[in-house]
């Protein structure tokens, strides 16, 4: 069946078999490998990406149930050469190691960003509760959250936003 | 949206040498841009998938691949028949064992490969595997270590000559029987318990695969592969395919974690290699979660008995002895020389008169492995029982649990300390670091605040373990494994403008390497670590070394660059000598720069003596030119990192429940060439700890059936499962590293699951009477002990 | 990755549309809307339906509203509307509770109540949520509507009283005065699903337990209607002694088979602290005592 997603702003259409899963369709039709896959259950996140700017996990979505709907991958977080800010909270507070959950934690913590600016440290360990890291022990994930949280506010007031990687 | 300016970044920020400078891979992995095995395609490449044993023990009577091979999209069925004809039905382990690569006579546990399909696409791969029919005659099923041993259990490795039980090793001895026994016979206060490590998984994120290319024009096989130890693979291969070895590259892009699980061989990479030599294509084979927990790499599965004595209120003497359960091949990751690992570094930290170590090893039907899940070879197993023990022995001597480890304790004075199971530890101040974790945790108030919660029928425990590991394998004349010796390579290379490229024989699994080890080239040589890059993870484009596990990348590899690092600022001063018309000796180095002694003014930077030595220009009599050096680094001793750790934990009292509200590590790892990723990896073991002691379970029914197959039961901390960790830290450099540091990336998983039962039987003992737990601490265990009733099976 | 077996698909965009798909192809179709529970099965292949409807276009079937002297939710409601929804926080406090400790944040984004209802595993929470409520279901069919007490909807492990043919379209749930309602569970981990869970709602009225409701997860081998300790509520004053007898109850009256989360006598004694504990805090919402 031919399937037409948003994926990142561009229309990508393909005939595909209706039970491919939304995690292949993005990483084999743009090719858009950051999105990762970590278990068969839906119990890692490290596949979560935007649908309709809402987090979900595309290893348990049909490709063919997202037809018309907005997909965003952790290769939307960059524009015009600048990081987003949860980005850059991630490099300046040692948020990764292995880096193949940091896709999904990144687009987890940017819709918590988008529906709470200013998010409790509990309150983010919540958001991210649904994905697993094996290298950080949350905490410096924990920490560029905040990091990102306090430098979107920041430059809501007109201070800038360093960038260095 | 912010927007982003470039503002100037603090000097403290951006250390030339060592300190907290950001990581340099960052760049990539926050940006999707990471390059893990999944990520690959070459062009034709198809995909392979594993089809498994639904029995723990039987005899296969006939496999039908017809059917699947009539798929449209199948490609080829690989069956034990056809690798026969290859030569490859039956692959080395890494402890000289032989492991089937698929099932021809009989499985021998659920979960073992049987055929291998060979399709266009994954999902048809999947597909046919439903299409193959096999025909199995079930065999009783041997899941429980000590019934391994019953002299009329089922004889797992029939297919071993000579093979009539289901023991897996020699009986293996430490220590001293004698003195352990007078050691004894003079104590006041004994000990008993039966303590057991449970089977669990390193489970890193990112599944094994492999991605094997081979080109029947030139006979070249190229191999991707994210695994811990890329040259001994090859050479493994070598062996096994009997290609030649110089034909062989392997390239270990980004990995997704290891903590062990992607050391061994897997049948998988064999059958895939096997694939691309018949299909004559490149072959991708990535296993899915399920394979992941029940096929490859388990770590632990110890059933021990313990003894422990003191006298005149200190711990004098040990006694252990294991079962270590093997799973139904031998493929336990140790030095050849040492087969149960370092289990004998069981005598902690603690200056004992003897001890007695007995391990014998069984076969089971359930998966091989036996690797380190972020562990020395077998010391997480050592550690976490002689810390359980010291506890016990404090609770039957009503002293604190602290109080009897400082009396115990092995005197800064006495190191270089050697133990009474021979081994040699370097350097050490451990009452120091107790008390740092002491001060942190707040430990006296910890300890009134406990009793008021008591009085209001609150369950609060607080739990302490003190770890040595000996990491950093390991010196030549004693360790190697399959022969070759666990030393490594560097190789430096300064380019004429300055800028370096060191190749190193470890290979990260996100410990950071491009970052840490040019640290390491830039306090030694001056360079800004951005101007060192590091190359690691490709056979053809980094010198020979066993790679990493053990904790073994800074203590070898990170020795290893520091060498080559100062070998190349020798060269480097014979050059300045020569510019400056002066003397080598009569020059003094300063980070970055040669100068005369008695005029500093003069003097000739990195990067100018890099300049000269490729320039037309004169250069020392005798020299060859360029700015280069190589060298194998072989560590004299292990290094022995230590810590105090303490953990807080809440336990509901009507469920069970169990909540780590703190956690309290002081880790002394010696030198830290970066502070962060310490930290960093500091957290990451915390964490790792928090699943082994409260929740991560490999267990099996009575035919075998594994029970923790997915993620769905085989449960992993989350954030919420997690405390905010606090980190304390004393430096007691080590003696014989050229840096001073010592490893620690597996301190953390090693010395918190202690910890955490230990709080967890604290918050339990006085109202309870609860003596001992096993891991995992779940509510119905917890539950269970607190009735005093034996604990649940699971 | 494991992959589900092929199938075929179709995209519902009406409720009609849908039964009418349902209807046309029979015992091997499934609907799908979170596809959370579903999709893991197909992947695992412990689940191979032929046809899947999807219904996820169906915007009419996700709502949270008052309707009369009724709460009245949309089956494609998604777990984190419920869980995000001041009606319910307001008046029905046991979804927030529950919604909370429901698989996580990411998995919520898709999950839907119907989906949760009908998929009628014993350990779900909502099913215990509606048992402790009382809440009808409507099921619709080419027929037309027919309406169900939450007791006759699950008859069996995973199977319900929607027949071939037939959608969960709504979940009723019946407003009185007087109530307060709380959610317990007990899990190994944030996310996993629950050791033992207990649902518990009560009205009270002039001081006394005027009815209750209680439902127990994952104690048997479906939701957990505690009938008994029902009765044993209704009439008395709300006190600890009396959740104490109806914690005694629970212990008695739920039917916990062992597994890895834990033997039978710890399923049991958790069955009774949770319903005691449930019954607390329902209480002490009803009578505005919430601490």
């Amino acid at each position: 069946m031919d399937v037409s997603i948003v994926v990142n702003g561009k229309q990508v259409t393909r005939d595909i078999e209706p039970r491919q899963l939304l995690v292949h369709f993005i990483r084999e039709t743009p090719g858009l490998t950051g999105t990762h896959w970590g278990c068969d259950t839906s119990n890692c996140g490290a596949c979560v990406v935007l649908m309709d700017g809402a987090p979900v996990k595309s290893c348990t979505i049909l490709a063919a149930m997202c037809e018309g709907h907005e997909i965003r991958t952790v290769e939307s977080l960059e524009r015009d050469g600048r990081l987003d800010p949860v980005q850059q909270g991630f490099h300046e507070r040692h948020a990764l190691q292995c880096g193949f959950c940091t896709p999904g934690m990144l687009m987890t913590a940017r819709a918590l960003l988008d529906e709470n600016p200013d998010p409790t440290d509990e309150e983010i360990r919540i958001a991210i509760s649904g994905a697993i890291c094996r290298c950080t022990g949350y905490k410096n994930i924990v920490s560029a959250v905040r990091w990102a949280a306090e430098h979107e506010a920041a430059a809501k007031h007109g201070d800038g936003l360093r960038q260095e990687v | 949206m912010a927007t982003t300016e470039n503002l100037p970044t603090a000097e403290a920020e951006r250390p030339i040498g060592f300190g907290r400078l950001k990581r340099k891979e960052d760049a990539r992995f926050i940006r999707g841009q990471g390059t893990y095995l999944d990520d690959i395609r070459l062009p034709g490449m198809v995909h392979g998938a594993m089809l498994r044993s639904p029995y723990a023990h039987a005899r296969i009577l006939s496999i039908d691949t017809s059917r699947a091979l009539a798929h449209p999209n199948v490609a080829a069925v690989i069956t034990a028949k056809d690798l026969e004809t290859l030569g490859l039905a039956w692959m080395p382990t890494i402890s000289y064992d032989t492991q089937a690569v698929l099932a021809g006579d009989k499985v021998r546990f659920q979960g073992q490969e049987v055929a291998f399909v060979i399709a266009t696409d994954e999902y048809s791969a999947n597909d046919a595997l439903q299409l193959i029919e096999v025909d199995y005659e079930p065999l009783p099923a041997v899941v429980n270590a000590r019934k391994a041993l019953d002299p009329d259990a089922p004889v797992i490795r029939d297919d071993k000559a000579g093979q009539r039980d289901n023991l897996a090793s020699p009986l293996w001895e430490a220590g001293d029987k004698e003195s352990t026994d007078r050691a004894f016979a003079e104590a006041d206060t004994v000990v008993t318990r039966d303590i057991i490590y449970p089977r669990c998984h390193p489970a890193p994120l990112e599944t094994c695969g492999i991605i094997a290319d081979f080109n029947p024009a030139t006979g070249q096989l190229d191999i991707y592969n994210g695994n811990q130890a890329p040259h001994a693979h090859r050479t493994v291969y070598a062996h096994v395919a009997g290609l030649a070895e110089h034909m062989i590259r392997i390239r270990c892009q980004d990995i997704g974690g290891g903590f062990g699980n992607k050391v061994p061989v897997y049948p998988g990479y064999v059958c895939a290699i096997a694939g691309s030599i018949v299909a004559g294509v490149p072959v991708k084979w990535v296993e899915n979660r399920t394979e992941n927990l029940t096929s490859t790499g388990f770590a632990r599965d110890y059933v021990m008995r313990s003894e422990m004595c003191a006298k005149d209120g200190r711990i004098t003497g040990l006694r252990v002895n294991v079962i270590a359960d093997h799973g139904a091949f031998d493929s336990t990751a140790q030095p050849t020389k040492f087969p149960a690992g370092f289990f004998h570094i069981v005598c902690g930290s603690y200056d004992l008169q003897a001890s007695h170590v007995q391990v014998k090893a069984v076969y089971t039907n359930k998966a091989p492995g036996g690797v380190a899940y972020r562990c020395s070879f077998r010391i997480t197993e050592a550690v976490y029982l002689v810390e359980r023990m010291v506890d016990a022995l404090a609770l039957e001597m009503k002293v604190d649990p602290i109080e009897l480890r400082l009396r115990s304790f092995i005197a800064p004075a006495q190191f270089p300390y050697e133990t009474t199971t021979g081994w040699t530890y370097d350097s050490g101040n451990y009452a120091a670091t107790m008390q740092v974790a002491m001060d942190l945790a707040g430990y006296n108030e910890l300890r009134r605040e406990q009793a008021e919660k008591r009085a209001r029928g609150e369950l609060m425990g607080i739990g302490v373990s003190f770890f040595t590991e000996g990491v950093g394998a390991g010196p030549r004349k004693h360790m190697d494994i399959l022969g070759l010796s666990m030393n490594d390579g560097a190789d430096l290379r300064v380019h004429p403008s300055g800028k370096a490229v060191v190749s190193i024989s470890a290979q990260t699994q996100g410990q950071g390497h491009e970052t840490t080890f040019a640290q390491i080239v830039a306090e030694e040589l001056g360079i800004p670590p951005e101007d060192v890059e590091v190359r690691h993870g490709d056979t053809d484009r980094s010198p020979y070394g066993l790679g990493t596990y053990g904790s073994r990348s800074t203590p070898v590899s990170g020795a290893a660059v520091a060498v080559v690092s100062r070998k190349v600022r020798d060269k480097a001063r014979q050059i300045a000598a020569t510019m400056l018309e002066t003397r080598p000796e009569d020059l003094a180095w300063e980070k970055g720069r040669w100068y005369v002694k008695g005029d500093p003014e003069k003097g000739a930077l990195i990067e100018e003596i890099a300049a000269r030595a490729y320039s037309g220009e004169e250069l020392p009599e005798g020299f060859e030119g360029g700015l280069d050096a190589q060298v194998i680094y072989d560590p004299p001793n292990l290094t022995y990192p230590y810590g105090a750790y303490i953990a807080v934990v809440d336990v509901d009292p009507d469920t069970g429940h169990v909540k780590v509200r703190r956690f309290i590590a002081v880790d002394d790892c010696g030198v830290r060439i970066n502070p962060m990723i310490v930290d960093g990896q500091i957290h990451g073991g915390l964490a790792e700890g928090i699943g082994i002691a409260l929740m991560e379970l490999l267990s099996f029914d009575e035919e075998g059936n594994c029970l923790n197959s997915s993620f769905m039961d085989y449960l992993i901390p989350t954030a919420l499962e997690c405390p905010d960790f606090e980190l304390g830290e004393t430096v007691t450099p080590c003696p014989h590293h050229p840096l001073g540091a010592k490893g620690v990336g597996e301190s953390p998983n090693v010395g918190s699951p202690p910890a955490i039962v230990n709080a967890v039987i604290d918050a339990l003992h006085e109202t309870h009477g609860v003596e001992h737990i096993d891991m995992p601490c779940t509510p119905a265990r917890v539950w269970a002990a607190m009735q005093g009733r034996p604990e649940p099976p699971q | 990755m494991q992959t589900p077996a092929p199938f075929d698909y179709e995209r519902a965009t009406s409720v009609e549309e849908a039964i009418a798909s349902l209807q046309r192809l029979g015992p091997e179709a499934r609907v799908i809307a979170g596809g959370h529970s579903l999709l893991p099965m197909m992947k695992l292949r412990l689940a191979h339906p032929e046809y899947l409807v999807d219904i996820n276009d169906l915007a009419e079937l996700a709502y949270i509203a008052e309707d009369g002297d009724e709460i009245v939710i949309g089956a494609l409601t998604r777990h984190v509307e419920l869980l995000k929804s001041e009606l319910l926080a307001e008046r029905l406090p046991i979804f927030r509770d529950a919604e909370q400790v429901i698989a996580d944040p990411v998995v919520r984004n898709r999950g839907t109540i119907g989906g949760s209802l009908c998929q009628a595993d014993a350990a779900e929470d909502l099913s215990a949520v509606c048992t402790a409520l009382k809440a009808k279901v409507v099921i619709r069919g080419a027929e037309g509507e027919r309406t169900v007490g939450i007791e006759d909807f699950h008859v069996g492990p995973y199977m319900t009283a929607v027949r071939d043919g037939e959608l969960l379209t709504e979940v009723r749930i019946p407003v009185r005065p007087g109530a307060g309602s709380a959610h317990e569970k007990v899990e190994r981990r944030a996310g996993d699903w629950a050791i033992a869970a207990a649902s518990a709602a009560i009205w009270v009225d002039g001081g006394k337990i005027a009815d209750a409701g209680i439902g127990l997860a994952a104690v048997g081998p479906t939701t957990v209607h505690l009938a008994r300790a029902e009765e044993v509520l209704r009439g008395k004053a709300p006190s600890e002694d009396l959740f104490a007898e109806a914690g005694v109850v629970a212990t008695e009256d739920c039917s916990p088979s062992a597994d890895g989360r834990g033997p039978v006598d710890y399923k049991r004694h958790l069955a009774g602290v949770l319903t005691t504990r449930a019954l607390r805090r329902a209480a002490a919402r009803a009578l505005h005592q919430e601490a």
